[in-house]
């Protein structure tokens, strides 16, 4: 990890309309986050944990306030660089996978790809580089719905890792899974964020999870509790 | 636009079974949209063919008076043109009579025709040939109908210049087949000579057929080019073209609105595989595009699948023709008892330009609503 910021969150206010008022999501929420981080929001439901991952993944603007990722104000983007920020830059792993029903694994890992400049041949290494990471390279002409959920995420990850993201946003990532599959697919991104360098953002209430993490952020009604950095329980060689 | 191209393929390939039931409506619409318009040309062009070959020759040129929609003008509208302006022209004589087949009685037009002219297709050859006193030729629907066959003498009363009445027994020479009804139906041909000689008309014609294009003037004559002439039937064409498009632009409709529905239900149930674009970096404009092309696709699949059935279907059709029932030669019109289909290269590209485009707006109506959509809600699945 290194001492540079990747992501700068300051005085972040998010609010969301309902009915005649206003639901405060986030209140002035100031956070930084390292190059190399493995870093998890923690919280019960509706603390503000996905929000805030929303908004570092440039999928969501805050209502006050900035958010600085890879040194750009999201806020200030257009869709067009917004989209390419995330594409260039961030990674995504979600709940539910949100792997693309139709396509085989080589093809939802390469879908990333297919949105920059590279050869149908750097293509098929950077996937088959990526499938190898998360164990999977056997099954790149498989289609999602053979999958079982722990290979599922873990197409999830090759998906987000394959273009080699300095950030990485996962968001529950390992909620549907069993405890077995849950340790594989946090150890796997540990080992990448050893290996790569990557940042890792975690949203999270899973403890499994809180056991890999460096630091924890404690949300509580769109409010920081608690930050701190902690030792991992489980460790990558 | 190719990867928009190759992920549209791929998303229509993965739906299975409900791509392939929009694709073969709409693939259905297509042929028959071109099947239908081929019969149409087809039988236009053969019904231009037969007018041209039996009737209208490279064009008229037609006393003042005579109006071939008015029977009223037959009796008077006749005239004598001089000889020395005859060149590369037929005259054709036309009065009205009366024939007495089996007891009944007919009202026919009386036709006279110079039994020498080669720029009609009406055997008049045959006139030549016969010993008969008043030898005539006829179609084979009015052979038909008058119960006559060849050989067969048939009474037949007509009025002279004076429209003093006078009758006669002619002999059947000939029966002729032909498509073109004002050739054919209730149509008595013979000699003009023959009709000069019992109307005391000599010299008389009411029209004479060109042989060139070349326009003729000449005062108290109307000459109507070969596109004069056919303009009629184009235009009667043209009618059923416009009231048959009722019928495929209905079957277009529904495979359209199948579409517009299939988009519809796509976009609220593809919220998450929306979402899951726009954050793997895709633009809402791209997403967009992705979801018009799909529905663009359907129709350039149709394309490929019509092509698949229909191409054998449309050569089978225009080498052997389609049989038309008995009941169509009474349409007022040539109508051939086999249309052969023809399918242009214009009509090929206009319908599949049609079905693209109109599918390409059905596609885009609700993709529209992508660019609206706020990712996270997509993520969720949340949109309404």
């Amino acid at each position: 990890m290194s001492d540079k910021s990747i992501i700068s969150i300051k005085n972040v206010i998010k609010k969301f309309p309902v009915g005649d008022g206003f639901f405060t999501a986030l209140h002035d929420i100031n956070l930084e986050f390292k190059e190399g981080e493995f870093s998890g929001l923690i919280g019960p439901s509706g603390s503000g944990k996905t929000t805030l991952l929303n908004i570092m993944g440039s999928l969501d603007v805050p209502t006050e306030g900035e958010a600085i990722v890879m040194g750009q104000d999201i806020a200030k983007l257009s869709h067009k660089q917004s989209a390419l920020l995330r594409n260039m830059h961030l990674g995504f792993v979600f709940q539910v996978y949100n792997l693309l029903p139709v396509y085989t694994v080589f093809e939802n890992v390469e879908f990333s790809l297919l949105l920059q400049d590279h050869t149908a041949s750097e293509r098929k290494k950077m996937v088959m580089d990526s499938l190898e990471w998360v164990g999977l390279q056997d099954m790149a002409n498989k289609k999602p719905a053979k999958l079982s959920g722990g290979e599922g995420q873990r197409v999830a990850i090759a998906r987000a890792m394959v273009k080699r993201p300095e950030i990485v946003l996962a968001d529950e990532p390992t909620a549907n899974l069993d405890a077995k599959n849950a340790h594989a697919i946090l150890k796997t991104m540990k080992q990448l964020n050893k290996e790569l360098g990557t940042t890792f953002v975690f949203s999270t209430h899973d403890e499994k999870v809180m056991g890999y993490l460096d630091r924890i952020i404690s949300l509580e009604d769109g409010n920081v509790k608690k930050d701190e950095l902690v030792t991992a329980q489980f460790t990558v060689d | 636009m190719k990867l928009a191209f190759q992920l549209a393929y791929r998303n229509l390939i993965g739906a299975g079974l409900r791509t392939w039931l929009n694709v073969g409506v709409l693939s259905f619409a297509f042929v028959l949209i071109i099947l239908y318009n081929g019969i149409l040309d087809g039988w236009n062009q053969q019904a231009r063919t037969d007018t041209i070959a039996w009737e209208y020759g490279q064009g008229q040129l037609r006393f003042g008076e005579y109006d071939p929609y008015d029977p009223f003008t037959v009796l008077d509208g006749h005239g004598v043109l001089p000889e020395s302006k005859q060149e590369g022209l037929i005259p054709i004589l036309l009065r009205q009579g009366t024939i007495y087949p089996d007891g009944r009685m007919l009202s026919v037009m009386l036709k006279g025709i110079d039994v020498d002219q080669t720029i009609l297709n009406i055997p008049t050859a045959q006139l030549k040939t016969s010993n008969a006193n008043i030898p005539v030729i006829l179609g084979k629907r009015m052979a038909e109908s008058a119960h006559l066959k060849e050989g067969d003498e048939v009474l037949m009363r007509w009025r002279d210049k004076n429209g003093t009445y006078d009758a006669s027994a002619i002999t059947v020479a000939g029966i002729f087949d032909c498509n073109v009804p004002t050739v054919d139906g209730g149509q008595i041909w013979m000699g003009i000579d023959k009709l000069w000689e019992i109307t005391q008309l000599q010299g008389s014609a009411t029209l004479f057929v060109a042989s060139t294009d070349e326009p003729l003037s000449e005062e108290g004559w109307e000459y109507l080019s070969q596109e004069n002439l056919l303009q009629d039937l184009a235009d009667m064409i043209e009618m059923k073209k416009y009231s048959s498009s009722i019928m495929y632009g209905l079957l277009l409709l529904i495979a359209l609105l199948a579409i517009f529905d299939t988009q519809v239900l796509s976009i609220f149930r593809r919220q998450k595989e929306i979402g899951t674009y726009i954050a793997l970096g895709m633009t809402r404009a791209k997403v967009v595009v992705l979801f018009t092309i799909e529905g663009t696709m359907y129709s350039i699949l149709a394309t490929i699948v019509g092509s698949l059935y229909g191409i054998p279907l449309f050569m089978y059709l225009t080498k052997t023709g389609m049989g038309m029932p008995e009941a169509s030669q009474d349409m007022g019109f040539a109508v051939a008892e086999r249309i052969y289909p023809m399918y242009s290269v214009g009509l090929v590209l206009s319908t599949v330009l049609l079905v693209v485009i109109s599918a390409t707006i059905v596609s885009f109506l609700p993709a529209r609503k992508i660019a609206k959509m706020d990712p996270v809600d997509a993520l969720k699945g949340k949109m309404q």
